[in-house]
Protein backbone atom coordinates (compact mmCIF):
# COMPACT_ATOMS: atom_id res chain seq x y z
CA UNK A 1 0.00 0.00 0.00
CA UNK A 2 1.41 3.35 -1.00
CA UNK A 3 2.39 5.74 1.79
CA UNK A 4 2.54 9.52 1.61
CA UNK A 5 5.75 10.35 3.45
CA UNK A 6 8.13 13.26 3.94
CA UNK A 7 11.01 12.72 1.49
CA UNK A 8 13.49 12.06 4.29
CA UNK A 9 11.46 9.08 5.52
CA UNK A 10 10.59 7.82 2.03
CA UNK A 11 14.30 7.61 1.15
CA UNK A 12 15.34 6.14 4.52
CA UNK A 13 12.67 3.40 4.31
CA UNK A 14 13.40 2.35 0.74
CA UNK A 15 17.11 2.82 0.01
CA UNK A 16 19.90 0.90 1.69
CA UNK A 17 23.68 0.65 1.41
CA UNK A 18 24.69 -1.67 -1.42
CA UNK A 19 21.36 -1.35 -3.27
CA UNK A 20 21.00 -1.33 -7.03
CA UNK A 21 19.07 1.86 -7.64
CA UNK A 22 17.70 3.79 -10.61
CA UNK A 23 16.95 7.51 -10.41
CA UNK A 24 15.28 7.83 -13.81
CA UNK A 25 14.19 10.77 -15.91
CA UNK A 26 15.11 11.41 -19.54
CA UNK A 27 16.18 15.07 -19.38
CA UNK A 28 12.63 15.83 -18.16
CA UNK A 29 11.40 15.01 -14.60
CA UNK A 30 14.79 14.12 -13.14
CA UNK A 31 14.34 13.22 -9.45
CA UNK A 32 16.96 15.66 -8.14
CA UNK A 33 15.38 16.20 -4.71
CA UNK A 34 15.33 12.44 -4.05
CA UNK A 35 18.97 12.12 -5.14
CA UNK A 36 19.98 15.00 -2.87
CA UNK A 37 18.16 13.36 0.04
CA UNK A 38 20.08 10.14 -0.67
CA UNK A 39 23.31 12.16 -0.63
CA UNK A 40 22.39 13.75 2.71
CA UNK A 41 21.74 10.31 4.19
CA UNK A 42 25.15 9.19 2.94
CA UNK A 43 24.49 5.77 1.40
CA UNK A 44 27.52 3.75 0.26
CA UNK A 45 28.37 1.13 -2.34
CA UNK A 46 25.38 1.81 -4.57
CA UNK A 47 25.05 0.44 -8.07
CA UNK A 48 23.59 3.39 -9.96
CA UNK A 49 21.53 2.67 -13.06
CA UNK A 50 20.40 5.34 -15.45
CA UNK A 51 20.30 5.85 -19.21
CA UNK A 52 21.60 9.42 -18.92
CA UNK A 53 23.42 9.82 -15.61
CA UNK A 54 23.67 13.59 -15.65
CA UNK A 55 24.18 16.01 -12.77
CA UNK A 56 22.71 13.89 -9.97
CA UNK A 57 24.94 10.90 -10.67
CA UNK A 58 27.92 13.23 -11.17
CA UNK A 59 27.12 14.46 -7.65
CA UNK A 60 26.62 11.00 -6.12
CA UNK A 61 29.79 9.67 -7.78
CA UNK A 62 31.69 12.78 -6.68
CA UNK A 63 30.54 12.14 -3.10
CA UNK A 64 31.91 8.58 -3.28
CA UNK A 65 28.53 6.80 -3.00
CA UNK A 66 28.77 4.61 -6.11
CA UNK A 67 30.67 1.37 -6.60
CA UNK A 68 29.29 0.84 -10.11
CA UNK A 69 27.36 2.71 -12.79
CA UNK A 70 25.24 1.16 -15.53
CA UNK A 71 24.47 3.74 -18.22
CA UNK A 72 24.23 4.66 -21.89
CA UNK A 73 25.24 8.34 -21.98
CA UNK A 74 27.50 9.79 -19.29
CA UNK A 75 27.31 13.43 -20.36
CA UNK A 76 25.88 16.79 -19.33
CA UNK A 77 23.16 17.00 -22.02
CA UNK A 78 23.95 19.68 -24.56
CA UNK A 79 26.90 20.95 -22.51
CA UNK A 80 29.58 18.28 -22.56
CA UNK A 81 31.26 15.96 -20.13
CA UNK A 82 30.49 14.95 -16.55
CA UNK A 83 33.62 15.95 -14.73
CA UNK A 84 33.13 14.11 -11.41
CA UNK A 85 32.26 10.90 -13.25
CA UNK A 86 35.32 11.41 -15.43
CA UNK A 87 37.53 11.91 -12.38
CA UNK A 88 36.26 8.61 -10.96
CA UNK A 89 36.69 6.68 -14.22
CA UNK A 90 40.00 8.22 -15.28
CA UNK A 91 41.68 8.73 -11.88
CA UNK A 92 39.74 6.60 -9.39
CA UNK A 93 38.79 9.75 -7.42
CA UNK A 94 37.27 9.78 -4.84
CA UNK A 95 37.06 6.02 -5.44
CA UNK A 96 37.34 3.75 -8.45
CA UNK A 97 34.02 2.74 -9.95
CA UNK A 98 33.01 -0.16 -12.10
CA UNK A 99 31.43 0.74 -15.43
CA UNK A 100 28.81 -1.17 -17.40
CA UNK A 101 28.05 0.70 -20.59
CA UNK A 102 25.22 0.20 -23.06
CA UNK A 103 23.53 2.07 -25.87
CA UNK A 104 20.17 3.80 -25.26
CA UNK A 105 18.46 1.04 -27.23
CA UNK A 106 20.14 -1.55 -25.01
CA UNK A 107 19.11 0.17 -21.76
CA UNK A 108 15.56 0.91 -22.93
CA UNK A 109 15.06 -2.71 -23.98
CA UNK A 110 16.58 -3.96 -20.72
CA UNK A 111 14.21 -1.84 -18.59
CA UNK A 112 11.27 -3.02 -20.68
CA UNK A 113 12.34 -6.63 -20.14
CA UNK A 114 12.54 -5.92 -16.41
CA UNK A 115 9.01 -4.52 -16.41
CA UNK A 116 7.83 -7.48 -18.49
CA UNK A 117 9.30 -10.01 -16.08
CA UNK A 118 11.65 -11.43 -18.70
CA UNK A 119 15.25 -12.48 -17.95
CA UNK A 120 16.67 -10.63 -20.94
CA UNK A 121 15.88 -8.30 -23.80
CA UNK A 122 16.29 -9.17 -27.46
CA UNK A 123 16.69 -6.54 -30.16
CA UNK A 124 18.56 -5.58 -33.32
CA UNK A 125 21.52 -3.66 -31.98
CA UNK A 126 25.23 -3.23 -31.28
CA UNK A 127 26.15 -4.35 -34.80
CA UNK A 128 29.75 -3.35 -35.41
CA UNK A 129 29.75 -1.43 -32.12
CA UNK A 130 32.82 -1.53 -29.87
CA UNK A 131 30.67 -1.83 -26.74
CA UNK A 132 29.88 -5.42 -27.62
CA UNK A 133 33.55 -6.32 -27.09
CA UNK A 134 34.08 -4.45 -23.79
CA UNK A 135 30.79 -5.26 -22.03
CA UNK A 136 30.39 -9.01 -21.32
CA UNK A 137 26.67 -8.43 -20.68
CA UNK A 138 26.14 -7.71 -24.38
CA UNK A 139 25.59 -11.09 -26.02
CA UNK A 140 23.58 -12.49 -28.89
CA UNK A 141 20.79 -14.97 -29.63
CA UNK A 142 19.72 -16.49 -32.92
CA UNK A 143 16.09 -16.11 -33.91
CA UNK A 144 14.64 -19.65 -34.02
CA UNK A 145 12.35 -18.67 -36.91
CA UNK A 146 14.57 -16.67 -39.26
CA UNK A 147 18.12 -17.39 -38.14
CA UNK A 148 18.81 -13.67 -37.66
CA UNK A 149 21.43 -12.99 -34.99
CA UNK A 150 20.09 -10.45 -32.49
CA UNK A 151 21.58 -8.66 -29.50
CA UNK A 152 20.65 -9.80 -25.99
CA UNK A 153 21.18 -7.94 -22.71
CA UNK A 154 20.07 -8.90 -19.20
CA UNK A 155 16.86 -7.34 -17.88
CA UNK A 156 17.27 -4.41 -15.47
CA UNK A 157 15.69 -5.15 -12.07
CA UNK A 158 16.54 -2.36 -9.61
CA UNK A 159 16.02 -2.83 -5.87
CA UNK A 160 14.44 0.61 -5.93
CA UNK A 161 13.53 3.19 -8.57
CA UNK A 162 13.06 6.89 -7.86
CA UNK A 163 11.14 9.12 -10.27
CA UNK A 164 9.60 12.60 -10.22
CA UNK A 165 6.09 13.18 -11.61
CA UNK A 166 3.55 15.94 -12.06
CA UNK A 167 0.97 14.89 -9.53
CA UNK A 168 -0.66 12.25 -7.43
CA UNK A 169 -4.31 12.02 -6.45
CA UNK A 170 -5.37 11.38 -2.86
CA UNK A 171 -5.56 7.63 -3.52
CA UNK A 172 -1.88 7.64 -4.50
CA UNK A 173 -2.19 7.14 -8.26
CA UNK A 174 0.51 9.08 -10.11
CA UNK A 175 0.34 11.01 -13.41
CA UNK A 176 3.41 11.33 -15.64
CA UNK A 177 3.11 13.40 -18.82
CA UNK A 178 5.25 15.18 -21.42
CA UNK A 179 8.52 13.44 -22.24
CA UNK A 180 7.78 10.26 -20.31
CA UNK A 181 11.15 8.68 -21.00
CA UNK A 182 11.69 5.32 -19.36
CA UNK A 183 9.98 6.03 -16.04
CA UNK A 184 7.02 3.67 -16.31
CA UNK A 185 9.32 0.78 -17.22
CA UNK A 186 11.80 1.73 -14.48
CA UNK A 187 9.02 1.71 -11.85
CA UNK A 188 7.50 -1.58 -13.01
CA UNK A 189 10.95 -3.23 -13.25
CA UNK A 190 11.87 -2.35 -9.66
CA UNK A 191 11.13 -4.14 -6.39
CA UNK A 192 10.15 -0.79 -4.85
CA UNK A 193 9.37 2.62 -6.32
CA UNK A 194 9.43 6.05 -4.72
CA UNK A 195 7.84 9.02 -6.47
CA UNK A 196 8.22 12.71 -5.74
CA UNK A 197 5.39 14.88 -7.10
CA UNK A 198 4.73 18.58 -7.59
CA UNK A 199 1.32 18.38 -5.92
CA UNK A 200 -1.51 16.19 -4.73
CA UNK A 201 -4.99 16.73 -6.20
CA UNK A 202 -8.34 15.38 -5.05
CA UNK A 203 -8.96 13.18 -8.06
CA UNK A 204 -7.97 12.47 -11.68
CA UNK A 205 -11.55 12.68 -13.02
CA UNK A 206 -10.77 15.23 -15.74
CA UNK A 207 -7.76 13.42 -17.23
CA UNK A 208 -7.57 12.02 -20.76
CA UNK A 209 -8.08 8.22 -20.55
CA UNK A 210 -4.75 7.22 -22.14
CA UNK A 211 -2.36 9.30 -20.09
CA UNK A 212 0.45 7.56 -18.28
CA UNK A 213 -0.90 6.85 -14.82
CA UNK A 214 0.95 4.59 -12.42
CA UNK A 215 -1.59 2.92 -10.10
CA UNK A 216 -0.99 3.45 -6.38
CA UNK A 217 -0.28 -0.23 -5.80
CA UNK A 218 2.83 -0.09 -8.02
CA UNK A 219 4.41 2.52 -5.73
CA UNK A 220 5.84 2.21 -2.22
CA UNK A 221 5.98 5.87 -1.24
CA UNK A 222 5.02 9.33 -2.53
CA UNK A 223 6.58 12.58 -1.32
CA UNK A 224 5.33 16.02 -2.26
CA UNK A 225 8.33 18.13 -3.31
CA UNK A 226 7.43 21.17 -5.44
CA UNK A 227 10.34 21.98 -7.74
CA UNK A 228 11.80 18.54 -6.99
CA UNK A 229 13.29 18.01 -10.44
CA UNK A 230 15.26 21.29 -10.66
CA UNK A 231 17.44 22.02 -12.67
CA UNK A 232 15.50 19.62 -14.89
CA UNK A 233 11.89 20.61 -15.49
CA UNK A 234 8.34 19.50 -14.94
CA UNK A 235 6.13 19.89 -17.99
CA UNK A 236 3.24 22.18 -17.12
CA UNK A 237 4.93 23.52 -13.97
CA UNK A 238 8.33 25.08 -14.69
CA UNK A 239 11.00 25.18 -17.39
CA UNK A 240 14.43 23.58 -17.61
CA UNK A 241 17.15 25.70 -15.97
CA UNK A 242 19.57 25.49 -18.88
CA UNK A 243 21.88 28.03 -17.24
CA UNK A 244 22.32 25.73 -14.25
CA UNK A 245 23.50 22.93 -16.55
CA UNK A 246 26.02 25.32 -18.11
CA UNK A 247 27.19 26.41 -14.63
CA UNK A 248 27.57 22.81 -13.47
CA UNK A 249 30.32 22.34 -16.03
CA UNK A 250 32.44 24.88 -14.12
CA UNK A 251 31.46 23.75 -10.63
CA UNK A 252 32.25 20.08 -11.29
CA UNK A 253 35.55 20.89 -13.02
CA UNK A 254 37.24 21.56 -9.67
CA UNK A 255 37.25 19.10 -6.74
CA UNK A 256 37.20 21.82 -4.05
CA UNK A 257 34.60 23.96 -5.75
CA UNK A 258 32.45 20.86 -6.13
CA UNK A 259 32.70 20.06 -2.42
CA UNK A 260 31.84 23.63 -1.44
CA UNK A 261 28.83 23.64 -3.76
CA UNK A 262 27.59 20.31 -2.42
CA UNK A 263 28.00 21.50 1.17
CA UNK A 264 25.95 24.63 0.57
CA UNK A 265 23.30 23.33 -1.85
CA UNK A 266 22.83 19.74 -0.74
CA UNK A 267 24.24 18.88 2.69
CA UNK A 268 23.02 22.07 4.35
CA UNK A 269 19.79 22.25 2.35
CA UNK A 270 16.55 20.32 2.43
CA UNK A 271 13.78 19.18 0.10
CA UNK A 272 11.88 22.37 1.06
CA UNK A 273 14.45 24.49 -0.79
CA UNK A 274 13.47 23.20 -4.24
CA UNK A 275 10.29 25.29 -4.56
CA UNK A 276 12.33 28.49 -4.37
CA UNK A 277 14.79 27.29 -7.00
CA UNK A 278 12.12 27.05 -9.71
CA UNK A 279 10.20 30.23 -8.88
CA UNK A 280 11.81 32.18 -11.77
CA UNK A 281 11.19 29.26 -14.15
CA UNK A 282 7.43 29.11 -13.79
CA UNK A 283 5.57 30.40 -16.85
CA UNK A 284 3.44 33.53 -16.51
CA UNK A 285 3.75 33.33 -12.74
CA UNK B 1 37.25 36.12 -38.48
CA UNK B 2 38.68 37.10 -41.84
CA UNK B 3 36.64 34.49 -43.72
CA UNK B 4 33.44 36.04 -42.45
CA UNK B 5 34.68 39.53 -43.38
CA UNK B 6 35.59 38.48 -46.90
CA UNK B 7 32.71 36.16 -47.66
CA UNK B 8 29.92 37.42 -45.43
CA UNK B 9 29.57 34.10 -43.58
CA UNK B 10 31.68 31.88 -41.33
CA UNK B 11 32.85 28.32 -42.11
CA UNK B 12 30.50 27.02 -39.40
CA UNK B 13 27.54 28.83 -40.92
CA UNK B 14 28.42 27.36 -44.31
CA UNK B 15 28.61 23.89 -42.74
CA UNK B 16 25.20 24.15 -41.09
CA UNK B 17 23.57 25.54 -44.23
CA UNK B 18 25.18 22.98 -46.55
CA UNK B 19 23.97 20.25 -44.18
CA UNK B 20 20.45 21.70 -44.11
CA UNK B 21 20.27 21.55 -47.91
CA UNK B 22 20.77 17.78 -47.87
CA UNK B 23 17.43 17.29 -46.11
CA UNK B 24 14.06 17.06 -47.87
CA UNK B 25 10.49 17.72 -46.80
CA UNK B 26 9.61 14.01 -46.94
CA UNK B 27 12.55 12.93 -44.78
CA UNK B 28 12.02 11.41 -41.36
CA UNK B 29 15.17 12.50 -39.57
CA UNK B 30 16.53 11.24 -36.25
CA UNK B 31 18.35 14.32 -34.98
CA UNK B 32 21.59 14.26 -33.02
CA UNK B 33 22.21 17.17 -30.67
CA UNK B 34 24.54 20.05 -31.58
CA UNK B 35 25.45 20.74 -35.20
CA UNK B 36 22.89 18.27 -36.65
CA UNK B 37 20.08 19.90 -34.66
CA UNK B 38 20.86 23.35 -36.08
CA UNK B 39 21.03 22.03 -39.65
CA UNK B 40 17.78 20.09 -39.35
CA UNK B 41 15.89 23.09 -38.02
CA UNK B 42 17.29 25.44 -40.68
CA UNK B 43 16.03 22.94 -43.27
CA UNK B 44 12.60 22.93 -41.62
CA UNK B 45 12.50 26.74 -41.54
CA UNK B 46 13.58 27.13 -45.20
CA UNK B 47 13.13 24.59 -47.99
CA UNK B 48 11.82 21.54 -46.08
CA UNK B 49 8.85 22.77 -44.00
CA UNK B 50 7.24 19.33 -43.77
CA UNK B 51 10.32 17.41 -42.62
CA UNK B 52 9.69 15.12 -39.64
CA UNK B 53 12.29 15.76 -36.95
CA UNK B 54 12.62 13.12 -34.25
CA UNK B 55 14.70 13.46 -31.09
CA UNK B 56 15.60 10.43 -29.00
CA UNK B 57 13.59 11.71 -26.03
CA UNK B 58 10.55 10.40 -27.93
CA UNK B 59 9.39 13.61 -29.58
CA UNK B 60 8.14 12.91 -33.11
CA UNK B 61 7.49 15.65 -35.65
CA UNK B 62 8.82 18.43 -33.46
CA UNK B 63 9.14 22.09 -34.54
CA UNK B 64 11.04 24.03 -31.88
CA UNK B 65 11.24 27.83 -32.10
CA UNK B 66 14.68 27.75 -30.45
CA UNK B 67 17.35 25.04 -30.62
CA UNK B 68 17.13 22.72 -27.64
CA UNK B 69 20.15 22.57 -25.33
CA UNK B 70 19.39 18.92 -24.66
CA UNK B 71 17.51 16.26 -26.61
CA UNK B 72 14.69 16.52 -24.10
CA UNK B 73 13.90 20.23 -23.74
CA UNK B 74 10.22 20.99 -23.10
CA UNK B 75 9.89 22.90 -26.36
CA UNK B 76 10.42 19.67 -28.30
CA UNK B 77 7.47 18.00 -26.62
CA UNK B 78 5.21 21.06 -26.77
CA UNK B 79 5.62 21.41 -30.55
CA UNK B 80 5.65 17.68 -31.44
CA UNK B 81 2.96 15.75 -33.29
CA UNK B 82 3.27 13.12 -30.57
CA UNK B 83 5.64 12.13 -27.77
CA UNK B 84 6.30 8.45 -27.11
CA UNK B 85 8.21 6.58 -24.42
CA UNK B 86 11.90 5.96 -24.97
CA UNK B 87 11.64 2.17 -25.45
CA UNK B 88 8.93 2.75 -28.07
CA UNK B 89 11.18 5.30 -29.78
CA UNK B 90 13.99 2.82 -30.17
CA UNK B 91 11.91 -0.31 -30.80
CA UNK B 92 9.07 0.77 -33.08
CA UNK B 93 10.36 3.89 -34.77
CA UNK B 94 14.12 3.36 -35.14
CA UNK B 95 14.44 -0.46 -35.13
CA UNK B 96 11.13 -0.68 -37.01
CA UNK B 97 12.73 1.05 -40.00
CA UNK B 98 10.78 4.34 -39.95
CA UNK B 99 13.82 6.65 -40.02
CA UNK B 100 15.13 7.78 -43.43
CA UNK B 101 18.07 9.86 -42.17
CA UNK B 102 20.07 9.49 -38.98
CA UNK B 103 21.96 12.77 -38.51
CA UNK B 104 25.01 12.47 -36.28
CA UNK B 105 27.89 14.59 -35.05
CA UNK B 106 31.26 13.10 -34.13
CA UNK B 107 34.14 13.68 -31.71
CA UNK B 108 36.41 11.41 -33.74
CA UNK B 109 35.74 10.22 -37.28
CA UNK B 110 37.69 8.02 -39.69
CA UNK B 111 37.60 8.00 -43.48
CA UNK B 112 35.01 5.21 -43.56
CA UNK B 113 32.51 7.14 -41.46
CA UNK B 114 33.09 5.21 -38.23
CA UNK B 115 32.47 7.45 -35.21
CA UNK B 116 33.98 7.56 -31.73
CA UNK B 117 32.26 9.51 -28.96
CA UNK B 118 33.22 7.10 -26.17
CA UNK B 119 36.86 7.41 -25.08
CA UNK B 120 40.16 8.90 -26.12
CA UNK B 121 42.80 6.29 -25.35
CA UNK B 122 42.21 2.79 -24.02
CA UNK B 123 38.63 1.89 -23.01
CA UNK B 124 39.54 0.42 -19.63
CA UNK B 125 41.99 3.22 -18.78
CA UNK B 126 40.86 6.19 -20.86
CA UNK B 127 42.86 9.36 -21.27
CA UNK B 128 39.55 11.17 -21.72
CA UNK B 129 36.19 9.66 -20.92
CA UNK B 130 33.68 11.12 -23.42
CA UNK B 131 29.89 10.85 -22.90
CA UNK B 132 29.50 7.68 -24.98
CA UNK B 133 27.09 6.58 -27.65
CA UNK B 134 23.60 7.27 -26.30
CA UNK B 135 21.32 6.43 -29.19
CA UNK B 136 24.02 6.56 -31.86
CA UNK B 137 25.09 2.87 -32.16
CA UNK B 138 21.60 1.87 -33.35
CA UNK B 139 20.88 5.14 -35.20
CA UNK B 140 23.97 4.32 -37.29
CA UNK B 141 22.71 0.87 -38.23
CA UNK B 142 18.89 1.16 -38.26
CA UNK B 143 18.42 4.49 -40.11
CA UNK B 144 18.20 3.96 -43.85
CA UNK B 145 21.08 6.43 -44.39
CA UNK B 146 23.39 8.38 -42.08
CA UNK B 147 24.54 11.95 -42.55
CA UNK B 148 27.47 13.21 -40.48
CA UNK B 149 28.44 16.80 -39.79
CA UNK B 150 31.50 18.11 -37.92
CA UNK B 151 34.11 20.87 -38.12
CA UNK B 152 37.41 19.63 -39.52
CA UNK B 153 40.49 19.18 -37.34
CA UNK B 154 43.42 16.77 -37.25
CA UNK B 155 42.32 15.66 -33.78
CA UNK B 156 38.79 14.95 -34.95
CA UNK B 157 39.37 13.41 -38.38
CA UNK B 158 41.84 10.62 -37.76
CA UNK B 159 43.33 7.64 -39.57
CA UNK B 160 42.27 5.31 -36.77
CA UNK B 161 39.58 6.01 -34.17
CA UNK B 162 40.14 4.91 -30.56
CA UNK B 163 36.75 3.23 -30.18
CA UNK B 164 33.96 2.12 -32.55
CA UNK B 165 30.99 3.86 -30.90
CA UNK B 166 28.94 3.86 -34.10
CA UNK B 167 29.72 1.66 -37.06
CA UNK B 168 30.02 3.38 -40.43
CA UNK B 169 31.57 1.37 -43.24
CA UNK B 170 34.02 -0.41 -40.92
CA UNK B 171 37.11 -1.27 -42.95
CA UNK B 172 35.32 -0.17 -46.12
CA UNK B 173 33.89 -2.10 -49.05
CA UNK B 174 31.06 -4.45 -48.09
CA UNK B 175 31.95 -4.61 -44.38
CA UNK B 176 28.42 -3.57 -43.33
CA UNK B 177 26.85 -6.33 -45.38
CA UNK B 178 29.24 -8.88 -43.91
CA UNK B 179 28.00 -7.94 -40.42
CA UNK B 180 24.38 -8.36 -41.46
CA UNK B 181 23.67 -4.62 -41.55
CA UNK B 182 21.33 -3.96 -44.48
CA UNK B 183 21.08 -0.14 -44.28
CA UNK B 184 23.23 2.21 -46.39
CA UNK B 185 25.25 3.76 -43.53
CA UNK B 186 27.08 7.07 -43.93
CA UNK B 187 26.28 8.55 -47.35
CA UNK B 188 27.21 12.17 -46.70
CA UNK B 189 29.72 14.12 -44.62
CA UNK B 190 29.41 17.88 -44.34
CA UNK B 191 32.29 19.75 -42.75
CA UNK B 192 33.07 23.44 -42.37
CA UNK B 193 35.24 23.20 -45.49
CA UNK B 194 33.69 20.68 -47.85
CA UNK B 195 31.04 18.13 -48.78
CA UNK B 196 32.20 14.50 -48.87
CA UNK B 197 30.58 11.34 -50.23
CA UNK B 198 31.75 7.72 -49.92
CA UNK B 199 33.40 6.12 -52.92
CA UNK B 200 30.82 3.68 -54.33
CA UNK B 201 33.21 0.72 -54.06
CA UNK B 202 35.78 1.40 -51.31
CA UNK B 203 33.34 3.52 -49.22
CA UNK B 204 36.15 5.95 -48.36
CA UNK B 205 34.86 9.50 -47.95
CA UNK B 206 35.88 11.61 -50.96
CA UNK B 207 35.59 15.38 -51.27
CA UNK B 208 32.99 16.20 -53.92
CA UNK B 209 32.51 19.92 -53.26
CA UNK B 210 34.63 22.66 -51.70
CA UNK B 211 32.89 25.51 -49.87
CA UNK B 212 33.47 28.99 -51.38
CA UNK B 213 37.05 30.24 -50.89
CA UNK B 214 38.31 26.89 -49.55
CA UNK B 215 41.40 25.26 -51.10
CA UNK B 216 42.33 21.59 -51.37
CA UNK B 217 45.36 22.33 -49.18
CA UNK B 218 43.13 23.64 -46.38
CA UNK B 219 41.03 20.48 -46.45
CA UNK B 220 44.16 18.32 -46.24
CA UNK B 221 45.79 20.40 -43.49
CA UNK B 222 42.80 19.89 -41.20
CA UNK B 223 42.36 16.18 -41.83
CA UNK B 224 44.36 13.30 -40.34
CA UNK B 225 44.18 11.00 -43.36
CA UNK B 226 45.32 11.48 -46.98
CA UNK B 227 42.31 13.15 -48.59
CA UNK B 228 40.88 11.93 -51.88
CA UNK B 229 39.20 14.48 -54.13
CA UNK B 230 36.64 13.74 -56.83
CA UNK B 231 37.76 14.37 -60.40
CA UNK B 232 34.92 16.79 -61.03
CA UNK B 233 35.11 18.93 -57.92
CA UNK B 234 32.17 21.31 -57.35
CA UNK B 235 32.00 24.54 -55.41
CA UNK B 236 29.28 24.58 -52.76
CA UNK B 237 26.88 27.46 -53.47
CA UNK B 238 27.32 30.23 -50.90
CA UNK B 239 24.54 30.66 -48.32
CA UNK B 240 21.60 32.68 -49.58
CA UNK B 241 20.41 35.70 -47.64
CA UNK B 242 17.37 33.76 -46.47
CA UNK B 243 19.45 30.81 -45.26
CA UNK B 244 21.86 33.04 -43.35
CA UNK B 245 19.10 35.12 -41.80
CA UNK B 246 17.18 31.98 -40.78
CA UNK B 247 20.26 30.46 -39.12
CA UNK B 248 21.34 33.65 -37.37
CA UNK B 249 17.83 34.41 -36.10
CA UNK B 250 17.53 30.85 -34.81
CA UNK B 251 20.86 31.10 -33.00
CA UNK B 252 20.01 34.51 -31.52
CA UNK B 253 16.64 33.23 -30.24
CA UNK B 254 18.39 30.17 -28.83
CA UNK B 255 21.05 32.19 -27.03
CA UNK B 256 18.48 34.51 -25.49
CA UNK B 257 16.30 31.61 -24.38
CA UNK B 258 19.09 29.60 -22.73
CA UNK B 259 20.58 32.55 -20.89
CA UNK B 260 17.16 33.81 -19.90
CA UNK B 261 16.75 31.10 -17.30
CA UNK B 262 19.87 32.17 -15.39
CA UNK B 263 18.80 33.40 -12.00
CA UNK B 264 20.14 36.86 -11.25
CA UNK B 265 22.32 36.82 -14.37
CA UNK B 266 22.43 39.37 -17.12
CA UNK B 267 21.72 37.83 -20.52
Amino acid sequence: MVKFLPLKEAVAENLHDGDTVAFEGFTHLIPTAAAHEAIRQGFRDLTLIRMTPDLIYDQMIGMGMAKKIIFSYVGNPGVGLLRRARDAIENGFPRAIEVEEHSHAGMANAYEAGAAGLPCAVFRGYRGAGLASVNPNIRSVTCPFTGEVLAAVPAIRPDVTFIHAQKANRKGNVLVEGIIGIQKEAVLAAKRAVVTVEEVVDNFDDLHPNLTVLPSWTIAAISVVPGGSHPSYTHGYYERDNAAYLEWDEIAADRDRFQAWMQKNVTESSADDFAGRVEHLRKAA
Amino acid sequence: MSDADNLGFTPNEMMTIAASRALKSDDVCFVGIGAPSAACNVARLTHAPDITLIYESGTIGTAPDVLPLSIGDGELCETAVTTVAVPEMFRYWLQGGRISIGFLGAAQLDKFGNINTTVIGDYAHPKTRLPGGGGAPEIATSSRQVYITMAQSKRGMVEKIDFFTSFGHGEGGDHRKRLGIDTAGPTLLITDLAIWKPDPVTKEFTVVSLHPGVTRAQVQETCGWVVKFAEALDETPAPTELELKTLRDLQARTKAAHQGTAKGKAA
